[in-house]
């Protein structure tokens, strides 16, 4: 090879980069391994973490521990879905253009609004593009955000608009757990570019979208939605919101410590050509076949550059994969059925906990509650391989001994009790 | 079809598990208004239904593993299947992002890991991996600028670009509220360093740039365009899409680079997924490091002797925040860290020899066609090369496009085509390094062929492609009038009728 390149050396192909620059000594990195000491060395680094199938969690805010199917795993693991780079020559990618439009459907379908895309990177950052589009569209430079958006979203929408050069202000949630009407009206001014809402809000309680969208006076309403739930709850987009973005862990996708999951971000129709991402079209071929297209592609950075709605390229297409899979495997029945099923649970670990609700009012999945020894509950319950929740305090100092706690489909009426019981043992200080 | 064309009523796949508790009326938990009135107009369909849809559909998609796919930039290395297992285990799949670092010390030792092998790659000494993809992490280095120079009481407003720069950069100079401001190509397609020194002034907050750039060249300036940079006292970016050609051999922290991204998911062979998920890790300086993303990753020293400890700090003061939920891809750091320890140091560096080797060896066979095909910048090249089809255009009618359509029926993916936008009609080949001579030497004749092809009856290669699952899309027509989900009423959006009929330029949703 080097002679057809005619250098003698492989160093000679090297030549260019000045002495200066070059590093002159190997990496300080250990020398390679075989497959199996690698798969040893991993596998033991996994021992050392505590997974959902070594506990009973009721860990949620944000990721949630459903069932994912076998045929999810099955399928995205065929190397034609996981071994493609973006769909940039479509007459060879029509699986994964097909797929990109079968998923935007679902979540049209889930969201109540016309247009999506074909994903984004997860929840929170896809909350931070939404600010992005409410700037591009209104020119204004302050957003409103609930305190019920989930403590990462707001965080990711701090740091991006500063980019964007917008300020975050906050509202705070009623005694309810829900987001303050009165507070939200009365921070919307006209220059306020978005409101920032969310379903179910970060404590689980089912929001009042209708009465809090029609507060926004000229803003636009941004809705940051847990897909699944939404089986069962109004979709955002009969509600009065402009876009509804969010985190896709829960269809069909693994834990994996909080990553890679999928964003997903759908719009009303008149904002279908300032979406950020990929978006599949459907179209015809030369020989009048059906077939699909990335569409609308003067949106994007790589046509439009500087002027481009976002930068987003590489997105979470596989994982949206897993998410339409997940999808169809629910079907249409499926997903009411857990949804009620979550629905029913909840209620009945919320008053089997027999705790102070801190959002006493309609919740799906989460509830929030008031724990007067929060140490002493978790040592406890940790003795027991229960896991109880989320500890409310590191972000929101109001809740304090406030506990999240998540109920998914895999936990049973017993798992539950055992909870409640700890929880009362905790408080009645019977050792443990 | 669709899989919601498939759909029938009262198919179904998914079995709820048992109502354990007391079957309340959802209508007492859930007021009316707040409740769903119809279903989600789901697919009903049975599981082996599901199954067969999505594996017909898989293979109408041609993938890395089932053959050469030299994508310039975008670095289509082998993913090794270790790296599947490894992240399913499911002390890695299923770990909840929130779960007490106490019981996480496992992954965040494996994050600490990664980040200190980066570091080592980077030569520079701090790592976020947060950043979702290349991107965002492009945005996180200009947002770090920004807090960087308002730390310092300096408000700055332009971003220098080369005009060879990702189309990702511009977007996010834009993103991170900065204007954009183009620097020229000089005749050795390197950075016009009289121009870079006539737009380098106080206003510049950073310089961004890939270095081998993306016509595949090494900036042999470039301690002196780190040095223009700073003397103004702005910040030098690296875009790390194209890492995969130095690896081990020059690190960007010792040209000058003040902050650098790295793609997992090219370098570090996260598979692509069809379009994502990536990872977009940053190594920065340490006078970057007081504004990382939070939550870092921290080692301690275990007491009296015993194990470190992980665990996750969220005090820096100065940070820029998060940019995202938890703490980033997770599964991604798996696979890129077993990359790391398969090969270790030595490996990697082999690795980014042989993919420069490769590069050079395709880029001296196709001098055969540079009649047609003639090298944009023609020197010893780095990991990939562009070619220009001008030739081709001039002399046998065909353009690029044309070329690469007609590979689809050679069973290989095209290269890049028309970026970087300098180049007319170009086409970026990067083959990589798990490519043997032979993959490289069947490219080389396919080329041949369609260019003797062209000679004979240029139509044959205007029309193609042929074998492919669907032949020319019309993408003109996709972006006019815009289907962009299923409706069980949709009109046939290819019908010509209806496109004259409808008219002008609103979507059909």
């Amino acid at each position: 090879m080097l002679d057809a390149i005619g250098v003698d050396s492989l160093e000679d192909l090297f030549a260019e980069i000045p002495s200066g620059v070059r590093l002159g000594r190997e990496l300080e990195l250990d020398d390679g391994r075989s497959e199996q000491e690698v798969y040893g060395e991993l596998s033991a680094l996994a021992a050392r973490n505590r997974h959902c199938e070594e506990e009973t969690s009721f860990l949620g805010a944000g990721m949630y521990d459903h069932y994912v199917p076998a045929l999810v795993d099955s399928i995205v693991q065929r190397s034609e879905f996981l071994t493609p780079y973006t769909p940039y020559q479509p007459e060879i990618s029509q699986g994964g253009l097909q797929v990109m439009f079968e998923f935007q459907t679902a979540i049209s379908e889930l969201t109540g609004l016309p247009v999506s895309n074909a994903s984004v990177y997860e929840g929170p950052s896809a909350v931070a593009a939404a600010g992005y589009l409410a700037k591009l569209e209104t020119g204004r430079s302050k957003l409103v955000a609930s305190r019920g958006l989930h403590p990462h979203s707001r965080g990711a929408l701090r740091t991006h608009a500063a980019g964007y050069r917008m300020e975050v202000e906050e509202v705070p949630l009623n005694a309810e757990g829900a987001t303050d009407l009165d507070a939200l009206a009365g921070a919307v001014d006209d220059d306020t570019a978005a409101i920032f809402l969310q379903q179910p809000n970060f404590l689980g309680t089912v929001e009042e979208l209708g009465s809090l969208a029609e507060a926004s006076g000229g803003a636009l309403v941004v809705c940051a939605a847990d897909p699944l739930p939404l089986g069962v709850l109004k979709p955002p987009g009969e509600q009065g919101v402009d876009i509804c973005v969010g985190e896709g862990q829960t269809l069909g996708n693994r834990l994996d410590f909080g990553g890679p999951s999928f964003g997903f971000f759908a719009v009303q129709e008149r904002f279908i050509r300032k979406l950020p991402g990929r978006i599949a079209g459907e179209t015809r071929d030369v020989d009048g076949k059906r077939g699909f297209v990335l569409t609308l592609q003067t949106r994007e950075q790589h046509i439009r550059r500087e002027k481009a709605t976002h930068n987003i390229c590489t997105s979470q297409a596989l994982n949206a994969l897993a998410g339409v899979i997940y999808l169809s495997w629910l079907g249409k029945q499926g997903l009411v059925e857990l949804g009620e099923l979550m629905l029913r649970k909840t209620h009945y670990a919320r008053e089997a906990l027999g705790l102070e609700a801190i959002n006493p009012g309609p919740v799906v999945r989460e509830f929030a509650v008031r724990v007067p020894d929060l140490d002493g509950l978790f040592k406890r319950a940790r003795a027991e391989k229960i896991n109880p929740g989320y500890r409310l305090g590191r972000d929101y100092p109001e809740y304090e001994d406030g506990l999240l706690v998540a109920i998914t489909e895999q936990r049973t009426r017993a798992d539950i009790d055992r909870l409640a019981t700890v929880a009362a043992e905790a408080r009645q200080g019977v050792p443990a | 079809m669709t899989i919601f064309e498939k759909s029938r009523e009262g198919r179904r796949a998914f079995v709820p598990p048992e109502l354990d508790v007391p079957e309340v009326p959802v209508e007492d938990l859930l007021p009316a208004g707040a409740r769903r009135e119809r279903p989600a107009e789901l697919p009903e369909v049975s599981e082996p239904e599901i199954v067969r849809h999505y594996n017909t559909l898989s293979k109408k998609n041609f993938d890395l593993d089932t053959g050469f796919y030299p994508l310039g930039s975008c670095t289509m290395k082998h993913n090794p299947k270790l790296h599947e297992r490894l992240a399913a285990l499911p002390g890695h799949a299923r770990l909840h992002p929130l779960q007490d670092p106490e019981y996480a010390q496992g992954a965040l030792e494996l994050m600490w890991l990664l980040e200190r092998s980066l570091s080592e790659i980077a030569g520079l000494p701090h790592v976020s991996l947060q950043p979702s993809a290349g991107s965002h992490g492009e945005l996180a280095g200009l947002l770090l600028t920004r807090a960087y120079h308002e730390d310092r009481g300096e408000q700055r407003t332009k971003v220098l670009t080369p005009d060879t720069a990702h189309g990702t950069n511009p977007a996010t100079v834009s993103m991170a509220g900065y204007e954009v401001v183009k620097l020229g190509t000089a005749p050795d397609g390197g950075i016009d360093l009289d121009d870079l020194r006539e737009k380098a002034d106080e206003g510049v907050a950073s310089l961004m740039l890939t270095n081998p750039n993306t016509l595949g060249l090494f900036d042999t300036n470039i301690e002196e365009i780190a040095r223009i940079v700073h003397d103004v006292g702005a910040t030098v970016y690296y875009d790390g899409a194209n890492l995969n050609a130095v690896m081990g051999i020059a690190r960007p922290g010792d040209m000058g680079f003040d902050i650098v991204h790295f793609n997992l998911h090219k370098t570090f062979t996260q598979p692509h997924g069809g379009g994502g998920p990536g990872a977009g890790p940053i190594a920065v300086s340490d006078r970057i490091q007081p504004f990382l993303p939070i939550p870092r990753v921290t080692r301690s020293a275990g007491s009296n002797g015993g194990e470190p400890r992980y665990d996750l700090d969220y005090s820096a003061e100065k940070t820029i925040g998060r940019l995202r939920g938890f703490q980033g891809n997770f599964g991604v750091f798996v696979r890129s860290y077993a990359y790391i320890r398969s090969l270790g140091g030595d490996g990697l560096k082999e690795a980014s020899e042989s993919a420069v080797l490769n590069a050079n060896y395709l880029r001296a066979r196709l001098a055969e066609y540079s009649e047609y095909l003639p090298i944009a910048f023609d020197r010893i090249c780095m990991h990939e090369f562009v070619l220009s089809g001008r030739g081709a255009k001039e002399k046998l009618g065909i353009k690029t496009l044309d070329i690469a359509k007609r590979m689809l029926d050679h069973q290989v993916h095209p290269p890049t085509v028309y970026f970087p936008l300098l180049v007319d009609e170009a086409l970026m080949i990067e083959p990589t390094e798990t490519e043997p001579k032979e993959r490289l030497d069947d490219f080389v004749e396919i080329i041949g062929s369609i260019l003797d092809e062209a000679k004979e009856d240029p139509d044959k290669v205007r029309n193609a492609p042929y074998t492919t699952p669907v032949r020319r899309l019309d993408e003109a027509g996709a972006a006019k009038r815009p289907v962009v989900r299923w409706r069980p009423d949709a009109e046939n959006p290819g019908d010509p009728d209806r496109a004259g009929a409808a008219g002008g330029d609103s979507p059909s949703v």
